[in-house]
């Protein structure tokens, strides 16, 4: 068998079906990762990008402000979004789980994370039926007679933050159900012979045990939100920007590949840095 | 007792808002696309076809969905047969370097899709590329990549490997092997990979904005009707793409993981 002994014939054979998607990868990805890294120290001069290999465009998001604030807007919203997703998504996941019946479940479950499937812009849009000034929120309530005047609610950074909780609680519901499902019913019963309440049995055994997975979830929100251009771009309007939005007008607007290179190698440097400390605070959980 | 009764009534209110949350849009979305007048907001005036009527009759909507199709059937195609070599070469042989390999494979996973975009369009404007549905292609092929070759090379067990030997030692050659043994036994998680990469691609917004130019994929033109406002054949659209996202997820229940779950 080849892995025993490795032949000539054999390696020339692994890497014809290796090399392929090798290439493929090396081609589309790596190259161009290392093109925009390389874009990242030019600059734009006269409306033509020159390669002056230095730090210009990582200065001047420094610099300015306004270009600043959008990486602060940015993790505002998504430490948000990923606290409160979490916070909804736990409870729903744990009465799924728990107290619908087993042949239920599944059913259930996929009733919860229905509007997964429609497309990721049509749902940002169906928000805004909802919260734009003559939507259904702003109709209900006038029609009930406890505003007069329409609320404010679309474009707003609220609404950014609604919008990506809806899509998020989807995603964190299903992860955190298959973590509980998976749990042996053994620690619960063992926390119940030795005198646990429910509630006891939750917050020292179930929650701990489910942490590890919960912690996986909520990075994957943080990642994927933080990085998202769709949802704040229809939702939230144009007072507060976030660092996609940002990246986005450099390039829509004043066609400045270096400003977005750099930003975009920013944005890349803080969801490494949040993945290192996951890593950590994961590990020392463990031990 | 009545604690009992007490958080057993509390988890079905939870259940009940929580659904509410999560499946108004979507109610929303679907009803006001029977609007019958210009705006889908309330009141409700009543049911009409008009808009999905206008929908079908759109020309371009209709190009869009064509090559939403065809880019999203083309790219998982590629990436599967991609995914699949590699993930066939990578645990039936033991190549130098080849925890390097497969974490070079995976890569692009770590990255926001903005970024992924971001290179190719610096990349395809340097060598002065044309934008096409092609450019939005290999982009896509690059972002559903890792995910085939991982679930292909998951599967990848040992338990396959007896089969494949006897298959050799009956005179089988390396492609035959491939083809008419290893490849049918992973069918299940080969389709998963396959109608997986199909609904990412289908739904995928940045990398089909930034690297196409005439012809664009459904959801960038989706994008542009939403510069209109609050529209019905939005609505119209959107119920439509939902069915059809439901559909191929019933299919996709249907075909591969009733047929995973017996032995």
């Amino acid at each position: 068998m080849s892995s025993d002994k490795l032949e000539k014939s054999d390696v020339r054979r692994a890497w014809f079906y290796v090399a392929p998607a090798l290439l493929w990868t090396m081609a589309f990805f790596i190259v161009p990762f290392a093109f925009m890294a390389a874009m990242s120290f030019a600059s734009l001069v006269r409306r033509k990008i020159v390669y002056t290999w230095d730090l210009a465009n990582y200065l001047e998001f420094f610099d300015k402000p306004y270009l600043l604030k959008g990486l602060f807007v940015s993790l505002e919203i998504t430490l948000a979004v990923t606290l409160i997703s979490v916070v909804l998504a736990y409870p729903l996941a744990w009465i799924i789980a728990e107290r619908v019946p087993k042949r239920l479940q599944r059913a259930v479950l996929i009733l919860a994370i229905l509007p997964f499937w429609t497309s990721y812009v049509v749902r940002s849009y169906s928000w805004l039926l909802l919260l734009s000034s003559n939507g259904v929120i702003n109709n209900a309530l006038m029609g009930a007679g406890i505003i007069s005047e329409p609320l404010q609610l679309a474009s707003t950074t609220s609404a950014t933050i609604i919008g990506f909780v809806h899509f998020f609680v989807m995603l964190l519901t299903l992860t955190i159900y298959s973590n509980l499902v998976q749990l042996s019913p053994n620690y619960k019963r063992a926390a119940t012979d030795l005198g646990a309440n429910t509630f006891q049995t939750f917050w020292h055994v179930i929650l701990p045990l489910t942490l590890p997975g919960i912690m996986v979830g909520a990075f994957l929100t943080f990642v994927l939100c933080i990085g998202d251009y769709i949802t704040p771009q229809i939702l939230g309007g144009n007072n507060e920007l976030v660092l996609p939005q940002i990246i986005m007008l450099q390039l829509g607007r004043r066609a400045d590949l270096p400003a977005a290179a750099s930003m975009s190698i920013i944005l890349m440097l803080v969801v490494t840095a949040v993945y290192l400390l996951c890593l950590r605070w994961l590990k020392m959980e463990r031990t | 007792m009545i604690a009992h009764r007490m958080t057993a009534l509390l988890s079905w209110t939870y259940l009940l808002i929580l659904f509410g949350f999560i499946l108004l849009p979507v109610a929303v979305l679907v009803l006001f696309s029977f609007q019958d007048g210009t705006l889908p907001i309330p009141p409700f005036n009543g049911f009409t076809f008009r808009w999905y009527a206008e929908v079908f009759a759109d020309d371009k909507l209709m190009a869009a969905l064509r090559n939403s199709l065809t880019v999203a059937i083309c790219s998982s195609l590629i990436a599967c047969l991609l995914g699949f070599f590699a993930a066939y070469g990578l645990s039936r042989y033991r190549l130098p370097g080849s925890a390097l390999q497969r974490i070079l494979l995976m890569a692009p996973m770590t990255v926001s899709y903005l970024i992924i975009a971001l290179g190719l369009l610096v990349v395809f404007n340097w060598i002065g590329i044309r934008l096409s549905l092609w450019t939005v292609g290999v982009g896509h092929v690059i972002i559903n990549l890792p995910l085939c070759f991982a679930i292909i090379y998951a599967s990848m067990g040992d338990h396959q490997k007896n089969t494949e030997r006897a298959a050799r030692d009956l005179g089988a050659n390396g492609f035959q092997v491939m083809f008419l043994i290893t490849a049918p036994m992973l069918l299940p998680s080969i389709l998963a990979a396959f109608f997986l990469s199909l609904t990412f691609s289908w739904d995928e917004f940045i990398i089909s904005f930034l690297l196409s130019r005439f012809d664009v994929t459904l959801p960038v033109e989706i994008w542009s009707l939403l510069r209109s406002g609050l529209n019905p054949k939005t609505n119209a659209i959107g119920s439509l793409v939902f069915l059809l996202s439901v559909a191929l997820l019933i299919m996709l229940e249907m075909f591969v993981f009733r047929r995973r779950s017996k032995p």
